[in-house]
């Protein structure tokens, strides 16, 4: 048997999905209305899980009194009431899909020192969601 | 293969606290879960089970037995008791969400005998969850 502790966290931000690769119509007509050009918002909702051994002092695989603030200072900070394509640096250069987003959310948590990031799913409305694993678990599952 | 989940609720209390902790320590590990006198959640319990369903019945298996063997090993164990004092396969263990469900795994799986117990996922809150699975074939060895 194996475990894996999931903690969920919400943030709230605006997007537009635009990019300069592609004309003005085409944008138009990739993304629809969310290339709107002054941009639109969503309550993200973000499910971090992370596996390891269960520390038998703790019996935890990831302290809450670690993970919380680790993920509010990596992502809910700098992703909360913003503008995600002015405001955090990545996504001036990439569409902020959620895909995109999922993933730069991987990258940033990946390095928490405690347990190790197995998945992160985000759910951009309560009828869209986003999942990436780490790749090395993957191989092995 | 099909996989089925049932979804009981249990509320219970406990509290963190670590005998070879100093006072201070577990203060500082386990912050107001160390409180003594305890706090309670309302858990939710989803277990999933694999299996082919049976060509007869079309069921991989009867609902009703898993709603027994539920009731049998957790709800009785575990519905309305403090974690810490009355649940005799928790004693010596912090009574968190992942020794809680792990518990429920080495109950619920000798007891599962048509199919096989696929997940155990506990929600301590809607926020917090933990998910016990089969480890077979993942490589990363087996769990205390």
């Amino acid at each position: 048997m194996k475990s894996s502790l999931t903690r969920r966290y919400r943030f709230a931000a605006s997007h537009r999905l635009h990019t300069t690769k592609l004309s003005e119509a085409e944008n138009k007509r990739v993304y629809g209305k969310c290339s709107n050009p002054y941009g639109h918002g969503h309550n993200y909702v973000l499910e971090v899980t992370m596996t390891g051994m269960v520390d038998p002092e703790t019996g935890m695989i990831a302290n809450l009194g670690d993970l919380d603030p680790f993920v509010r200072r990596e992502v809910i900070e700098p992703f909360d009431q913003k503008f995600l394509n002015e405001e955090v640096a990545e996504f001036r250069a990439e569409v902020a899909t959620t895909e995109n987003v999922a993933r730069e959310i991987f990258r940033r948590l990946k390095s928490f020192p405690l347990a190790r990031l197995e998945r992160v799913r985000i759910e951009e409305t309560s009828k869209n969601s986003f999942e990436i694993e780490d790749e090395v678990n993957e191989v092995r599952g | 293969m099909i996989r089925i989940t049932r979804k009981v609720e249990f509320s219970a209390a406990h509290f963190y606290h670590n005998p070879n902790f100093s006072a201070e320590e577990n203060r500082r590990v386990f912050g107001k879960c160390n409180n003594p006198h305890g706090h309670g959640h309302n858990y939710v319990l989803e277990v999933t089970i694999a299996g082919e369903p049976d060509p007869t019945t079309g069921m991989v298996l009867d609902l009703k037995e898993l709603k027994d063997i539920l009731q049998r090993e957790v709800m009785e164990r575990m519905d309305h008791r403090h974690l810490n004092y009355e649940v005799p396969e928790l004693a010596g263990q912090i009574p968190t969400c992942e020794n809680i469900a792990a518990v429920i795994w080495k109950l619920l799986e000798p007891k599962i005998t048509t199919g096989k117990l696929d997940r155990v996922r506990l929600y301590e809150s809607p926020d917090l969850f933990v998910d016990c699975t089969s480890d077979v074939g993942s490589g990363n060895g087996a769990r205390a």
